[in-house]
């Protein structure tokens, strides 16, 4: 019993790394109908940044407040730059654009970086276990538990109680029609995936003392975070903090209970989910 | 490209082991064979509009029938290249069936977890796949009266495979079915209005671009002498994606041409430098800036997109 809490609170963990991915891309996704396939990148990126960042200044919690913005302005000249002049085209132009950037963004992490995995320790206080039903549980990973879930509600709260999110919202629901009752849909966009990508680093730090930092982590991460999104539905909230409470359980357990399996249980969930329902869990529009 | 590239181009590969050094007919042995991968896959991205990131298992099912054949004694090529080109088939038929019913990136990404899953299967039974290890030693494969091991001659069975593959596939995307499958890029809901039946057309393109990526995986397990599961790894369906979209989605030739210049890049790149990912993701961004219908839209001028 006690070995299923504890597979169950690290899956948690993993849900809730994932959940702060998975809100970035769906949100972009639902506003820009752009596969921001870099993605991954810039959360490499905020590991990296995080590695570096704890490095220079000794402290975990510079690392925390700082990368997230530096990597959201990588993704504002993402946007602002490349993405904008291609509005008007096909998204498949904006999907491969952005899978261009996640081979420069990769390349370019492990030229300033090196190709060695790196880790990062736990910041001081959080970096013990706690007794927790007759054995240890690592503290960073409640820690981690409790901020994803801060960080969903806060969204959640966010995007359906306040103007802005209403904004947002209205975006999703009709692009037009919003900039038609006076809003720049265009610097919304523009927040959207700024604001996404900053998610994404801040992940990346987050991450960084559960899962390493490693050149190739990005596609993974990408990877994973797409079928969470693709199970919860494009385009929802909801649907990306569902997708990722199942794919982080299922991964978890996956490797633990079914070793020689690990490697597809994830695919084998997104696989039935899909064809149960072909627009994911929550994803109900149609596109 | 014109009428006259394609008999020209075909001209010019015929000719080329013969002046060239053995490096060089090995470089495009392996260009050919991708390019055959890369225009099955167009059928799809191009024609049909739809975007798999899975195509590599049919190439790599395909691939792994040639090494157990061959590690069972089979070698003649008559019989393992219908097999191989089946095996591919059969597979896409499968997959096609269950992917088929969801549609943008929900498609894409139920054929990347098909292909993982035949990723998976290749790495963990290792007792008839060889794992993480592959198979090995495959040998060249064996027609009455020919020696196919040295490159000149397996270049020239791959090059008159390739023609093959190229004239088919452009008579299929030239016919009445072809023309069905881009209504169905163009608009499927009105090809629905107007009586089609778009899941078995879509089927139906499906299965053919796996049996075209069966026939390049049975080249390619010959051309490298053994399979490991990296051929079904979703890197490989991506690689290939990008060879068909950098060359130009829906043209068969711009496919063609994408392989050999992500092919020739990945080679001089990375005898040259080590940031070779990064040149082809800086290739990307700008053929996805300044040339909008890929390689052979800037060779042709065509410059207008439909969207």
């Amino acid at each position: 019993m006690t070995f299923y809490v504890l597979q169950a609170l690290n899956g948690l963990a993993y849900s809730m790394l994932l959940f702060l991915l998975a809100a970035g891309l769906s949100l972009i996704f639902g506003l820009m109908d752009v596969v921001n396939l870099a993605h991954g990148g810039f959360y490499m990126l905020g590991a990296y940044l995080g590695l570096s960042f704890v490095r220079w200044t000794g402290s975990f919690w510079v690392a925390v407040v700082l990368v997230p913005p530096l990597v959201a302005a990588g993704g504002f000249l993402l946007e602002w730059e490349f993405l904008r002049p291609l509005y008007r085209r096909t998204h498949l132009d904006q999907i491969l654009l952005t899978f261009g950037f996640a081979f420069v963004i990769s390349d370019v992490v492990r030229w300033l970086w090196g190709a060695e995995v790196q880790s990062l320790a736990a910041p001081p206080g959080l970096d013990r276990s706690i007794p927790m039903l007759g054995t240890l549980f690592p503290a960073y990973r409640l820690f981690v538990i409790a901020l994803g879930g801060a960080l969903a509600l806060g969204l959640w709260l966010g995007l359906s109680r306040t103007r802005l999110g209403a904004i947002v919202r209205a975006g999703v629901a009709n692009k037009e029609m919003t900039q038609a009752m006076g809003i720049n849909i265009a610097a919304v966009f523009t927040g959207v995936f700024a604001f996404g990508t900053g998610l994404a680093g801040l992940a990346g730090v987050i991450a960084a003392p559960i899962q390493g930092v490693f050149p190739g982590v990005d596609f993974e991460t990408l990877i994973v975070t797409l079928i969470v999104v693709v199970v919860g539905g494009l385009g929802t909230l909801t649907g990306s903090f569902w997708g990722s409470l199942l794919i982080g359980e299922a991964e978890t357990f996956g490797k633990t209970l079914l070793p020689e399996a690990a490697l597809v249980v994830i695919y084998l969930v997104m696989a039935a989910v899909l064809l149960v329902r072909p627009r994911g869990l929550f994803g109900g529009r149609t596109r | 490209m014109t009428r006259a590239a394609w008999p020209a181009a075909a001209v010019v590969l015929a000719l080329v082991p013969l002046g060239l050094s053995r490096y060089v007919t090995t470089t495009l042995t392996e260009i050919l064979i991708y390019a055959i991968f890369a225009m099955s896959l167009d059928l799809l991205v191009g024609y049909t509009g739809l975007v798999s990131l899975g195509h590599a298992a049919f190439f790599g099912i395909a691939a792994y029938t040639v090494g157990l054949l061959s590690a069972h004694g089979a070698t003649a090529l008559a019989l393992t290249l219908p097999a191989g080109v089946a095996a591919g088939a059969a597979a896409a038929l499968l997959v096609g069936v269950f992917a088929l019913r969801a549609a943008g990136v929900y498609f894409l990404m139920l054929t990347l977890a098909f292909a993982q899953m035949a990723f998976a299967v290749a790495h963990q039974w290792a007792g008839v796949t060889g794992g993480t290890n592959g198979l090995a030693g495959i040998a060249r494969p064996a027609v009455p009266g020919l020696d196919l091991g040295p490159p000149v001659p397996f270049y020239y069975l791959v090059f008159i495979l390739f023609v093959a593959a190229a004239w088919l596939l452009r008579r299929i995307a030239a016919s009445p079915f072809g023309a069905a499958l881009v209504g169905i890029r163009e608009n499927e809901a009105r090809m629905r209005a107007m009586g089609f039946d778009t899941f078995r057309l879509k089927l139906g393109a499906f299965v053919i671009a796996g049996a075209a990526a069966g026939l390049s995986g049975v080249l390619f397990a010959y051309y490298n002498g053994f399979v490991s599961p990296d051929v079904l790894y979703w890197t490989s369906s991506g690689q290939v994606l990008i060879m068909v979209l950098l060359g130009g989605a829906g043209t068969l030739a711009g496919p063609a041409l994408g392989a050999g210049v992500v092919l020739v890049l990945q080679n001089l790149a990375s005898s040259y430098t080590a940031r070779w990912t990064l040149i082809l993701g800086a290739a990307f961004i700008l053929v996805v800036l300044a040339a909008p219908r890929g390689l052979v839209g800037l060779l042709t001028g065509r410059w207008a997109r439909s969207s």
